[in-house]
């Protein structure tokens, strides 16, 4: 299996390798010279690039607990196959968000200290908390995966014991940091543009969580299918799909009925930066996807699929940053563009990410299922290097033989 | 009880000639010389707003939106009014530059383990009962220390004795719960540079409002999380008894026949 799981690596494994090096060389930087040297953030610009990075981070590992809470505790079962490969998804991205967090503190040799110094007012403490303790429990999830692979079989079964509590006391731990990363800017409204500050904040973060999550299991079963793992067949990929759309078309009515009832619409009709922003967002993230994932065609093609998600998903990804950083710019006075460390951190970590997952896959059984050659479209000597292009053959794809 | 101290700034007295800016320099040790903004070696600064000076400086709120973000406590609100900063315990995170809502605390960027700098209200010269050292620089009276209470009764009878000289508001009075810098003016506060939007509710009330339900997540949460565990997982252990009973009863129809 390992050898046909990701054939197109190759290509992939040398741009992963200069970005990683050139990260590492950029971090390295970052810590000898500080942040002033390195970086564009400023006194009025404290939070920049890597906040965002974080909130992106966060959200997609969002795929952790909502397919833990669907399988393990909803009993939907048959999402079962797609359980640990979001689990890995969650735990590199929790981890990785972790590291980013570390570089972009001021005094990295002081990260420990929200452990022993508290303050309960602090969202930010609170977050600490959070991530900490996630991270533990999305470990304790991981645990099994490692165990399984080496035969270590009694830890698994204490492991199992104990697995409902941790697994309810991750889903609200979840639920807590996804939203509070939203609460981190409800201490800014004088500063935050009223098109994203709003008291609903961490309700708003919450939601979209939900929708980017799961695009992200999907993305991820779609691009996987293409190396021959079939993770969900076409059917259940599609009604994965619904609960997108719900979370979308709950996100949309909680903050369209938020702007309009705080007074926004002014706003909303004038024609500037923000709004461009705004629209931007909303439209790509939220009612093209949504408009599209209401069709079962949409959501049987693969095509159709894999572009709602991506939207989804870059959606969020303007969202998040638009609240990080759009939204405190006042432009054209005072705005803030990541200087290239910060960027080659930022991409350093990211293939640093997508690595570790293709190296994990390779040696952990995180695929239960065996890959079926029938399903395959094409071998995989004949796929195209880009991993990241629009899976090939559009339609109905025959989901069971 | 400590009596709780403040400083009275009367901007119709102000001559702008920086006096507080040098005396607190001297004061804190800091390289001399005039600064028009809060800077790492600025902890006052006077603008000119047409001739009106103004000046900058920690407002030390009695609700402070720092103290209340900071997540390991390194920013304390004490009780004789100063907002004390403690480098050791800062982690670096800079929620404070981004939350204040006066943009007071600096960041020492250049450095490699950097800290915050912003005024300190003289804590030390306070604990030995001197006034802050700007007060004290004051040739005009145009900034004066004292008890906070003392101070806004004064602040209130200037504007009482001379209304056609002060607009009838005392900026820090009840502003974003009250600050510790209460400012008096001639001219409506906003031509002035003040932020006068910022409302009389402390800001730490506006995360606390989602903070203070994190407890009822996680109770409410937690039951009602294993209560739908519960119920689905029961209805998996009647399906599949129904599937045996079914396949038991095909069987035995088998063997009947």
């Amino acid at each position: 299996m390992s050898a046909s799981v990701l054939p197109r690596m190759t290509v992939w494994r040398g741009i992963a390798t200069v970005l990683i090096v050139a990260g590492v060389l950029a971090a390295a930087a970052r810590f000898r010279l500080g942040l002033g040297a390195t970086t564009n953030l400023t006194d009025e610009f404290p939070w920049g690039l890597w906040i965002g990075f974080d909130f992106l981070g966060i959200g997609l590992a969002a795929s952790g607990f909502t397919l833990v809470a669907a399988v393990h505790l909803f009993h939907a079962k048959e999402y079962e196959p797609i359980v640990r490969p979001a689990i890995l998804t969650a735990f590199i991205g929790y981890l990785l968000v972790v590291f980013v967090l570390i570089i972009d503190l001021g005094r990295p040799d002081h990260f420990w200290h929200p452990l022993v110094m508290w303050n309960p007012h602090s969202v930010m403490c609170e977050i600490s908390w959070c991530l900490m303790l996630y991270t533990t429990v999305l470990s304790l999830e991981f645990a099994p995966i490692v165990l399984e692979k080496f035969h270590i079989h009694a830890p698994i079964r204490w492991l199992h014991a104990i697995s409902l509590p941790f697994m309810i006391f991750g889903v609200l731990l979840s639920t807590l940091h996804q939203s509070s990363f939203g609460s981190l800017y409800l201490i800014v409204p004088n500063r935050l543009h009223p098109l994203w500050y709003s008291p609903l904040l961490p309700v708003l973060f919450f939601i979209s969580c939900i929708g980017s999550g799961i695009s992200m299991v999907i993305m991820e079963a779609l691009l996987l299918s293409r190396s021959g793992v079939v993770l969900l067949p076409t059917r259940l990929r599609a009604k994965l799909a619904k609960f997108i759309a719900i979370a979308l078309a709950v996100y949309l009515v909680v903050r369209v009925q938020d702007l309009l009832l705080r007074g926004v619409l002014p706003e909303m009709t004038r024609l500037n930066y923000y709004t461009f922003a705004f629209y931007t967002e909303l439209l790509i993230g939220y009612v093209i996807p949504l408009g599209l994932l209401l069709s079962e065609r949409v959501r049987l093609s693969r095509k159709g699929l894999y572009a709602s998600c991506l939207m989804v998903l870059a959606g969020f990804g303007a969202n998040r940053m638009n609240t990080a950083i759009t939204g405190l710019e006042q432009w054209p006075t005072r705005t803030y563009f990541p200087s290239l460390i910060e960027v080659l951190i930022m991409l350093g970590i990211a293939a640093l990410g997508f690595s570790a997952f293709a190296v994990i896959v390779r040696y952990l059984p995180i695929f239960q299922a065996e890959p079926e050659p029938g399903l395959r479209e094409a071998p995989p000597a004949l796929v195209p290097a880009a991993a990241f292009r629009a899976p090939q053959g559009d339609g109905l794809e025959a989901s069971r033989p | 009880m400590i009596q709780k101290k403040a400083m009275l700034i009367d901007i119709s007295l102000c001559i702008g000639c920086n006096a507080c800016q040098g005396g607190c320099k001297e004061a804190h040790q800091l390289p001399p010389g005039e600064e028009k903004y809060l800077s790492l070696t600025a902890f006052t600064a006077v603008s000119d707003h047409n001739g009106r000076f103004v000046r900058h400086l920690c407002q030390h709120c009695e609700v402070p939106t720092c103290v209340s973000v900071c997540p390991v406590g390194a920013l304390t609100k004490t009780a004789a009014g100063p907002v004390a900063y403690d480098g050791d315990k800062c982690i670096g995170c800079r929620y404070c530059l981004q939350a204040c809502p006066f943009h007071v605390p600096k960041y020492e960027w250049s450095k490699t383990r950097p800290s915050i700098r912003k005024c300190d209200f003289c804590a030390a010269r306070l604990a030995k009962g001197l006034p802050t050292a700007c007060a004290e620089a004051c040739p005009t009276g145009a900034t004066r220390f004292g008890d906070r209470d003392a101070l806004l009764a004064e602040a209130a009878a200037r504007i009482q004795q001379a209304p056609d000289r002060y607009v009838a508001r005392i900026y820090g009075q009840d502003d974003v719960g009250g600050t510790s810098m209460l400012y008096l003016s001639p001219v409506p506060f906003e031509q002035l540079g003040f932020d006068t939007r910022l409302g009389k509710t402390p800001m730490p009330l506006l995360t606390m409002s989602a903070l203070s339900k994190a407890p009822n997540v996680l109770t409410v949460g937690g039951v009602l999380l294993t209560g739908i565990w519960w119920i689905t997982d029961r209805r998996q252990e009647v399906e599949a008894a129904e599937g045996t009973k079914a396949r038991d009863r095909s069987r035995e129809e088998k063997e009947h026949r």
